[in-house]
């Protein structure tokens, strides 16, 4: 087993729930790999840090460290993550979520998340689909893919998340996949340490149900290889598809100087003598 | 040299990480981990550079390397 797992995992409870091949266990090892970093480093020990997940496969990924961890509702997971920094403002809190889970049942809430610029990480897995409960269309499949719900090709227009947040005002937007697992770290990493709304998608692979029809193959490796050549860095200007369909990947926006939710409750109950 | 040890009560059989390495260390092999399906073996892990890819992209945590990378 990996020392790092040993350190971070509750080793009794592996193996991991992931089918062969999923996403899910790249992404666990990459946060894994960012609280060792801020904690070795001193900035911030992982005792401080607090995971917040809602249902989905990728809300399973907390599950299994060693850390605070609260498994909430179907797309209630970032109303119960704002509920907690409220209260425990001095906990560091990473919110894991998928793509049905974020957009679809917990769209309002990552609206309002965004717009308060309040301190939380979110972690969305985007994996195309619903993949805990058999592949049905999730809002961020692409147009004409096939599943189980849209057997003659979707119709619906893909949500982007990260142009999403960053139209509301969240403070750190980036976009990474399974494939870029080093940067993936680091993008998590400097979104705990970052003080505002830090959003970080990151394209996923569910082999089992999206394999063939949405990604046009059904190995894992061979998904990645496809993530790397379907994608380009992002160097300014608008974050969009170009013209060959590539999808930006990287730090698509940064803003330092935005305030801060729990800033601006502090600045409001000091006016009213308060504080 | 680098000491590569492959956990059979964690690996699942994706073989991600016969095509992330870069030295092509993990080969196909009959032996079979706890999850039923065929593990990868080491083979020359004299020819290891401590990429630690293959700790990064295995989803399960089952590869450990041990040692330091050259520099």
């Amino acid at each position: 087993m990996n020392k790092l797992y040993e350190k971070y995992i509750k080793t009794e409870s592996l193996p991991t729930l992931f089918c062969p091949g999923c996403g899910n266990g790249i992404i666990q090892y990459a946060a894994i790999g960012a609280f060792e970093k801020l904690d070795s480093s001193g900035e911030i020990p992982s005792s401080d840090i607090a995971c917040v997940s809602g249902i989905g496969c990728s809300s399973w990924i907390p599950c299994y460290f060693k850390l605070d961890v609260m498994h909430t509702m179907h797309g209630r997971a970032l109303a119960f993550a704002e509920g907690l920094k409220l209260s425990r403002p001095e906990k560091k809190i990473v919110v894991f979520t998928g793509d049905g889970d974020c957009l679809a049942i917990g769209g309002n809430h990552l609206l309002h998340a965004a717009a308060r610029n309040i301190d939380l990480t979110v972690v969305m897995v985007n994996n195309y689909i619903y993949g805990m409960t058999g592949g049905q269309k999730s809002p961020t499949t692409p147009k004409e893919a096939v599943t189980k719900t849209s057997p003659f090709g979707c119709i619906d227009e893909p949500i982007d998340g990260c142009r999403l947040v960053t139209s509301l005002g969240a403070s750190y937007v980036a976009r990474w996949t399974t494939a870029h697992p080093a940067q993936l770290e680091k993008a998590i990493a400097e979104g705990i340490s970052h003080r505002g709304f830090s959003f970080i998608e990151v394209l996923s692979q569910c082999p089992v149900q999206a394999g063939k029809s949405v990604y046009g193959e059904k190995d894992p490796s061979k998904i990645m290889e496809g993530y790397k050549k379907n994608t380009y860095l992002f160097r300014g200007g608008e974050a969009k598809p170009d013209k060959d369909g590539r999808i930006p990947i990287g730090l698509l926006h940064r803003d330092d100087e935005a305030e801060e939710y729990l800033d601006k409750v502090e600045k409001k109950l000091k006016s009213q003598g308060l504080r | 040299m680098a000491e590569i040890t492959i956990d059979k009560a964690c690996c699942k059989g994706c073989n991600i990480c016969l095509s992330v390495c870069p030295k092509k260390i993990f080969v196909k092999s009959k032996k079979r981990n706890n999850y039923g399906t065929s593990m990868p073996d080491v083979k020359e892990p004299e020819k290891c550079v401590i990429c630690r890819m293959c700790e990064r992209l295995c989803p399960d945590g089952a590869i450990n390397v041990e040692g330091e990378r050259a520099k």
